[in-house]
């Protein structure tokens, strides 16, 4: 696989890589049968920021990389912001992906809108 | 350290020494008359020769082509047409290389049918089967000798037995066998048998196919009448040149390679079994080849542990789909009858023969602390999760439609 430095740098030093015991947002996206499986925990606070986000994936180099990127870009930001991060934002801000990878920036995409999602079914 | 040799070899040293005077001083094409034509000709028949004894064949037995796959081609084909008016039945098993595979799903587009003989979680195909699925309009049975991702082995001699008592033309597939264990035309009672030049450190782009004397097959090539008519087109003769010593060196040293292999083979696959939690070895324990192995590793993909091993400096390969450029699971590995997820955590390590240097020690606790932190990053290592609920978006643009 061509991976830019940047994939290979996430995929290697992953970011925010864990579980959340008191994550108030739990998503989960992929199918392991295909190869993949995302698990996204964020913690939100009053302001609706988000606080703390980690993740947990199986899946190729790629699926690490855009989860583990998806964390950076997401913290610090509010859900509204947060749910416009799109699945083109994850692959740019990692040089790009080969086209047969593209899928795993849409599933950290979709992984973190599960998410917040999640969180408002808790919240509302 | 490079541990992708079923993929392919590295040419010896003897073999390129061996091909070197055919690209400038010997350049002569083998069907002309003149002095430096008679010699590219003699250095044919010296590799003819070379295949024809490491495989107990004769000489004329010996096609030379482009390698395996066109071998498998013309195996298949050449006698599918030749023999389409007898009957056009085929019989194959489901853990074939796409050479065969795809050859045969052309044949099917052609009104030929084909039966698939499942193995079992060994990898091994049912005799009783085979016998079942013979019929009157079978033609030709198709059956690997070893397979390239798991390195089981076929009971190739009792199905040619079969094959031989009915009277049906048999091929087999020798690519990943040929070098590793003894590959003897008579023994086996083939009828055809492909050989591959790049996996026994011979060049790439070459290849033979035997063919039992009195077994007629229809071109593939036709041109000037090169190999009999068989093949036609100017020979590779440096390649030609190559691959006949590579067959020369590899039979001269199979019993020493064996050892060596299979011993080193034996401790790679009982340290990683007991130093890795939940790994498994894919395929037979017993009847495999002396330098591949496949294992399977609970709760991680495989694409991933070949980036973390390729970084420390190895290089394996894998059947998983994140690693294909078609994002198919390894439809071997899912002929075992594995939990589809499960596939995708496979390794295949294939040794060379001069992988002295090799500290399985040290290989086997880099791919322990690899799996081990893929794992700590996995959700389905560990954790009670309920992925039965994560449905796969069957009609989304991006379902790989797995
Ligand atoms: C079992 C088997 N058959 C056929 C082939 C194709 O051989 P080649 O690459 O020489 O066309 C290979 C190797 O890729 C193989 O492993
Ligand atoms: S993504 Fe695997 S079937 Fe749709």
């Amino acid at each position: 696989m061509d991976y830019s430095e940047k994939v290979m740098d996430h995929f290697a030093n992953p970011r925010n890589c864990r579980m959340m015991e008191d994550a108030n947002g739990v998503g989960t996206v992929g199918n392991p049968t295909c190869g993949d499986l995302m698990t996204i925990y964020i913690k939100v606070n009053e302001d609706e920021v988000i606080e703390d986000i980690s993740f947990q994936t199986f899946g190729c180099g790629a699926a690490i990389a855009t989860s583990s990127m998806i964390t950076e870009i997401a913290v610090g930001k509010t859900l509204e912001e947060a749910l416009k991060i799109s699945r083109n934002d994850v692959a740019e801000e990692l040089d790009g992906l080969p086209p047969i990878k593209m899928h795993c920036s849409n599933l950290a995409a979709d992984g973190l809108q599960a998410a917040i999602e999640n969180y408002y079914e808790n919240n509302q | 350290m490079y541990l992708d040799n079923s993929a392919t070899t590295q040419v010896s040293e003897e073999v390129f020494k061996e091909m070197e005077p055919y690209f400038i001083e010997e350049y002569g094409n083998p069907s002309t008359l003149y002095g430096i034509g008679r010699e590219s000709k003699k250095a044919l028949t010296l590799a003819r020769e070379r295949v024809a004894k490491a495989i107990n064949a004769k000489p004329d037995e010996i096609i030379f082509t482009s390698g395996g796959s066109e071998s498998d081609n013309l195996a298949i084909k050449g006698i599918a047409f030749k023999l389409s008016k007898k009957g056009k039945h085929i019989i194959t098993t489901n853990i074939e290389h796409p050479a065969v595979k795809n050859t045969l799903g052309f044949l099917e587009s052609l009104d030929f049918k084909v039966t698939y003989l499942p193995v079992n979680e060994e990898g091994i195909i049912s005799v009783e089967e085979l016998k079942e699925a013979i019929t009157d309009e079978t033609i030709l049975i198709t059956i690997m000798h070893a397979n390239n991702e798991l390195g089981t082995i076929q009971p190739i001699e009792e199905i040619g037995k079969i094959a031989r008592e009915k009277g049906i033309k048999f091929h087999t597939d020798a690519v990943q066998s040929f070098g590793k264990i003894e590959v003897d035309v008579e023994k086996l009672n083939v009828d055809l048998l492909s050989l591959s030049s790049h996996k026994i450190n011979g060049p790439k782009g070459v290849g033979a196919l035997y063919i039992k004397k009195g077994t007629r097959v229809v071109p593939l090539i036709h041109g000037g009448g090169q190999e009999k008519g068989i093949r036609s087109g100017t020979e590779n003769v440096p390649g030609i040149v190559g691959f006949g010593k590579a067959c020369e060196l590899a039979a001269e040293r199979l019993d020493e390679h064996y050892e060596k292999l299979s011993s080193i083979r034996d401790e790679l696959i009982d340290k990683v079994l007991t130093t890795i939690p939940e790994s498994y070895l894919n395929g037979s324990k017993e009847t495999r080849l002396p330098n591949l192995v496949n294992f399977r590793f609970k709760a991680i993909e495989g694409e991933s542990l070949i980036l973390l091993l390729d970084a420390k400096g190895y290089q394996a390969s894998t059947g998983s789909a994140c690693s294909s450029n078609t994002l198919e699971a390894s439809p071997v590995l899912t002929a075992l009858g594995l939990d589809p997820v499960d596939v995708h955590g496979s390794l295949r390590i294939s040794l060379a023969p001069e992988s002295d240097a090799f500290d399985v020690d040290e290989f086997v606790n880099t791919i322990a602390e690899a799996v081990g932190r893929l794992r700590q990053m996995s959700p389905l290592w560990n954790q009670e999760l309920d992925y039965d609920g994560v449905m796969c978006k069957k009609d989304h643009d991006d379902c790989r439609r797995c």
